[in-house]
């Protein structure tokens, strides 16, 4: 349970040589994910954002992600966005599709626009999922870095991501505290007081904890500036990935072009 | 409250993403590398934070403590929060990408923005003190939610009723959030009270 974040690294490790994706340049991830995010979300027909999902889910196939878990995790965005994506059918105007009870009519309009957003949202979070989030949250932080994100921003970034797993940690540690003393929580002032009580205490110890952490770097030599030690090279692997990004992307556009003259 | 891809109309994505580079780039401002070590810890306990699961009635809400995070922060909850999106898109799969602006505007905004107003009454300490940071963390709540109706409902008016649904479903998810905020509040005074201005430069 330990890593919060490094937890699908760890899962790709034990499988003796990485996935394609994971030998990619992660700029190079980095830059594919936010393209096919753009793109995706220009996409306005049916046809093409089924494709677009379809590249998504190619890509999770050459991740080495685990795919059952990383599915389970889209569903639950799904899980989030349900309700709205349920109610536009019987919110938007147009042609009526069927009366529901109460008299609400569900409209063909409004039931296409649910499955547009619906499709655009878990293909683009299944793409940066695959491509981003199979890289190390280091590395990830250094091919930010490496494209012009301001350092400050990065170094914000890479510290979060140190602490993360220790803070969560000491949380953990406190709940059991709390539950060894009998805590359950409910919903009663109680409950809410003593979790702020348990907030206000981890916001104090990571106070206290980045004052050691900023005493330990002085000590050794600190003197405004991190190193980024990394070695990102763009390789001809990456050209290529480059390339069938370019080709796939001109495919949806050329799908969504085609639909949309046809309609 | 996180908003998905390919719901928003262009021109909110575009304006919720210029609008957060410049929160980012005025919390960046108040920050020196000398800071990162604090600003850090402590974003990644706001991210933590936005773990624990609460129980109201026969459901739970995740916190969202934004709120206390601009009581403590300042104008940086702006990087800090956004910071906590990007890994929750990239590792949990919650969000989205191109609504990365317009989500980080929705939740760092109100808590600057709470900070601004409840922040200096709540360093005068005293009996109040408590009550300020509750209504900071309550108030950060309701302004969130309100942004994300004002979001959804500038989409489209069809949306119309999801966003009104997103507000009366918040008003318990506020309440909640403000007791919290000032129970952390009250024992942090009590502890540490100068974790409220751990962020100001340093003489």
């Amino acid at each position: 349970m330990g890593h919060l974040l490094l937890e699908p690294d760890h899962h790709g490790a034990d499988t003796g040589t990485p996935a394609p994706i994971r030998r990619l340049d992660p700029r190079a991830r980095l830059l594919a994910a936010l393209a096919f995010a753009i793109t995706t979300v220009a996409l306005q027909t049916l046809p093409a954002l089924a494709l677009a999902l379809a590249f998504a889910l190619a890509l999770l196939a050459l991740s080495g992600l685990p795919a059952r878990i990383t599915l389970r995790r889209m569903a639950m965005m799904d899980g989030f966005i349900l309700f709205m994506l349920l109610l536009l059918p019987v919110t938007t105007p147009g042609t009526p599709l069927a009366t529901l009870p109460f008299g609400v009519v569900a409209t063909v309009e409004g039931l296409r626009l649910a499955v547009e957003i619906g499709l655009t949202a878990n293909a683009v979070i299944l793409a940066l999922m695959v491509l981003v989030g199979t890289m190390d949250p280091v590395t990830l932080g250094h091919a930010l870095a490496r494209l012009k994100t301001p350092l400050l921003l990065v170094h914000l970034l890479l510290f979060t991501v140190r602490y993360v797993d220790v803070l969560r940690a000491e949380y953990l540690r406190a709940r059991q505290a709390m539950r060894a003393r009998a805590f359950r929580p409910g919903s009663n002032r109680h409950t809410w007081r003593s979790l702020g009580h348990l907030v206000g205490m981890l916001l104090v110890r990571a106070l206290e904890r980045s004052e050691r952490i900023l005493q330990a770097m002085k000590c050794r030599g600190f003197t405004g500036q991190f190193p980024l030690m990394d070695r990102l090279a763009f390789t001809p692997r990456d050209r290529v990935f480059a390339v069938a990004c370019a080709a796939g992307l001109g495919a949806l556009g050329i799908v969504e072009v085609t639909v949309a003259h046809l309609a | 409250m996180h908003i998905v891809d390919g719901a928003l109309s262009n021109p909110v994505v575009i304006a919720g993403a210029v609008a957060a580079a410049g929160g980012i780039a005025l919390g960046l401002r108040s920050l020196t590398m000398e800071k990162i070590p604090v600003a850090g810890v402590l974003s990644a306990t706001f991210f933590v934070a936005s773990l624990i699961h609460v129980p109201i009635g026969p459901s739970s809400v995740h916190l969202i403590l934004n709120g206390l995070a601009g009581l403590i922060l300042g104008w940086a909850a702006f990087p800090a929060l956004f910071v906590g999106l990007v890994l929750q898109a990239v590792f949990f799969g919650f969000g989205g990408v191109t609504v990365l602006g317009i989500n980080t505007f929705n939740i760092a905004m109100p808590a600057v923005l709470a900070g601004l107003i409840c922040g200096p009454l709540l360093r005068r300490g005293g009996a109040r003190a408590a009550l300020w940071g509750g209504i900071g963390g309550a108030l950060a709540i309701a302004l969130t939610t309100l942004f994300v109706a004002v979001s959804l409902a500038l989409s489209g008016t069809q949306f119309g009723v999801a966003a009104q649904l997103v507000f009366v479903a918040h008003l318990p998810v506020m309440l909640v959030e403000g007791l919290l905020t000032a129970a952390a509040v009250s024992l942090a005074l009590k502890v540490r009270p100068d974790l409220f201005t751990a962020l100001e430069p340093t003489p």
